[in-house]
């Protein structure tokens, strides 16, 4: 129970503090936001000849960046998480004309979709092509799907991304290119609907999957080979165990362990690369829309992508760490160590 | 056994009387022999047992190409300049133009040359920067162990929750740099926790080890066994580290110049592809101005291809068994009598 605790703890502390470090950043960096917009503001009104009113002007960036200049960085970060936990409200974005938090929460499902879709099929082929890589060790299967994935593992994946956009979408007009649902369809339980989103959704899915693909299946094979030679397997095999036993409780679940905490690293990859998959394919989810917010100027909606970014990886990665205890009883006694 | 037994009060330490044992050491050997077997043990040895390994070969020479074309390539191939040839030529029909040509007739093999130094650099800058950074935590943190390792544990968890792209979003929404060093630096950031993550835990089996607990009972600092005892064993996993941060820092610099989230300032090869699809439209009509994304995007995947097979390859280099093979002063006594 404590070290569950702890755990909690631990991850509502990174991720205040990953946010104070941001919140800093946005305000403290020599020519920060609310610089930069008074700047731009007054540039663009000199070559318009529009007279220049200082006043006036600091009042607008302070509008535009949700940034209180009289309040010190403790209390206006304060003042941030505060309206954040207790109003969800992450400011009004400038671009959308709408609350931050509305505009993410609508995009918010989208992204969970397609990461989520990606991930899970990206881990499974790891898991299946490691495993087969492993019970044919040092055959021509094995060497051909190391070779393989190793050739997948090293070309950046959106490579994968814009060939896919370019052939599927553009020159065979398989895929759509762009959006979430045909204009035409009526969102609910209909099939124009669905068949609509699961088209749109292949590509980016796709190529997330490409991203985690068999990504850890070298190391996955590694471990299963170590533990194929291992004693306590080959008792097993001598006490008339079957097979499939052997595989899915003293194999599988021993190999997994290492891969398991690279899907946690995985997560976070996965979600904070959607910034780019979402843009190539047109895909409005959160990381769109914080790409949108930066061309926009748009700091508020910045802000508000960053934090639901981070959120998400808090979240995904205390789940890991909770469950963790669950399939590796051994984890949990790093306090008895003496320090030097 | 020794003084010791005499001195339980610890009057002098066994440093003092006995030295290291390593300076002794160093006053036998001439400098002449020294610095041959320095250069036996860490460069013929590992360079030979890289060799004989496909991957290691093909990507270290893949590396070692894109490095000539950023240093020797830019003075050879001269710059390239506006009308070389009509606009939108495509690859292979004019051969004095081999790789075809931009929107204003320029062309796109020199702008490939030319954009290598500036990705060379970011993947320098990456390097040092995350590999620095986490090296130095990690070590640290894994071998101090208690409020020194928990203190900067913190920190290395606190900057894993920020997720990478977008944070790299909004600094550079905050701050628009445009020198590569710069970039590299900025790109590095997200990486340089999980390396000073995996370092601690590794440090942390280390640090129960026989001969580092003899190093400490010596009276050794923290200082020197970190660099001394410690980090030579894990010089294999840093040098595999590098290559991945470096992999990883040419990816996204490459990435956010195409959608153009970085600012333009220097020619690479995300500058040239975001070109391609914003004025050649390169990407809903490939015939047109294909090549001019295409052949960046190659380059970047050669790079990234050699880096990986390179890393791969770096395993084997640092499998002691295999490197006793190929050492001259290594006798077959220390390698436990293999052949």
């Amino acid at each position: 129970m404590r070290y569950y605790v702890q755990r909690v703890f631990q991850a509502i502390i990174t991720f205040v503090g990953g946010l104070f470090l941001t919140y800093c950043l946005y305000r403290l960096m020599p020519g920060g936001p609310v610089q930069a917009i008074v700047a731009d503001i007054v540039s663009r009104r000199v070559r318009q000849g529009r007279p220049v009113d200082a006043q006036e002007i600091g009042a607008q960036a302070e509008r535009m960046t949700g940034i209180n200049p009289e309040h010190g960085i403790l209390e206006g970060f304060y003042e941030y998480v505060f309206n954040i936990v207790v109003y969800q409200d992450f400011g009004r974005s400038i671009g959308f004309a709408d609350p931050v938090f509305d505009v993410l929460f609508r995009a918010m499902p989208w992204s969970l979709f397609i990461s989520g879709y990606g991930l899970i099929l990206g881990f499974t082929a790891t898991v299946l092509i490691g495993t087969l890589m492993a019970w044919n060790e040092g055959t021509k299967t094995d060497s051909g799907l190391t070779v393989f994935v190793l050739t997948m593992n090293s070309i950046p994946y959106y490579v994968g991304a814009i060939f896919m956009l370019v052939v599927l979408g553009f020159e065979w007009g398989v895929l759509p290119t762009g959006g979430r649902y045909p204009q035409s369809a009526e969102p609910g339980f209909n099939p124009e609907f669905m068949i609509g989103v699961a088209k749109h959704g292949a590509m980016p899915i796709l190529s997330t999957f490409i991203i985690g693909f068999a990504g850890g299946s070298l190391g996955m094979r590694a471990n299963t080979v170590r533990i194929m030679g291992s004693d306590y397997l080959r008792s097993a095999r001598l006490r008339g165990l079957s097979t499939n036993r052997i595989l899915t409780r003293y194999l599988a679940r021993n190999a997994i362990l290492p891969i398991y905490t690279g899907l946690v690293i995985g997560i976070s990859g996965v979600f904070s690369s959607g910034v780019i998959t979402e843009q190539i394919f047109q895909y409005p989810g959160v990381g769109w829309y914080m790409f949108e917010g930066l061309q926009l100027q748009d700091y508020p909606l910045i802000m508000g992508g960053f934090v639901f970014f981070a959120g998400l990886t808090v979240i995904a990665i205390l789940i890991a760490d909770l469950t963790y205890g669950l399939i590796d009883p051994r984890a949990g006694d790093a306090a008895s160590r003496e320090s030097f | 056994m020794t003084d010791d037994d005499m001195q339980p009060d610890g009057g002098a330490t066994k440093e003092e009387i006995f030295g290291t044992g390593e300076s002794v050491e160093r006053a036998r050997t001439p400098p002449a022999e020294r610095l041959k077997r320095m250069y036996d043990i860490y460069v013929r040895t590992p360079f030979l047992v890289g060799w004989s390994d496909w991957r290691t070969r093909i990507g270290g020479l893949g590396i070692l190409f894109y490095i000539l074309m950023g240093t020797i390539g830019v003075l050879i191939v001269p710059e390239y300049q506006v009308n070389e040839g009509p606009n939108y030529l495509s690859p292979f029909e004019d051969f004095s133009i081999i790789t075809g040509t931009d929107y204003i007739g320029r062309s796109i093999g020199k702008q490939v040359v030319h954009g290598t130094p500036a990705m060379l650099k970011m993947a320098l800058a990456g390097v040092v920067f995350a590999v620095g950074l986490g090296v130095v935590v990690g070590l640290i943190a894994g071998y101090k162990g208690g409020v020194v390792d928990r203190a900067l544990m913190t920190m290395a968890d606190v900057f894993i929750v920020l997720p990478g792209l977008p944070l790299i979003i909004v600094i550079v929404s905050i701050f628009p740099v445009r020198d590569p060093f710069l970039v590299g630096a900025i790109l590095a950031i997200p990486r340089w926790s999980g390396l000073a993550r995996q370092l601690r835990s590794q440090v942390l089996t280390l640090r129960e080890e026989d001969y580092v607990e003899a190093a400490r009972a010596m009276g050794l600092g923290t200082p020197t066994i970190i660099t001394q005892e410690i980090m030579p064993k894990l010089a294999p996993f840093i040098l595999i580290s590098a290559s991945g941060a470096a992999t990883g820092v040419i990816v996204a610099a490459v990435a956010l110049y195409f959608l153009g989230i970085l600012p333009f300032s220097n020619d690479n090869w995300g500058v040239m592809m975001n070109f391609a699809r914003r004025r050649g439209n390169a990407i809903a009509n490939p015939g047109h101005a294909g090549h001019w994304m295409f052949l960046p995007l190659l380059a970047l995947s050669g790079m990234t291809f050699a880096l990986t097979l390179f890393s791969q390859g770096l395993d084997r280099v640092f499998n002691p068994q295999l490197r006793a093979r190929h050492s001259k002063t290594i006798t077959d006594d220390e390698t436990g009598g293999e052949p």
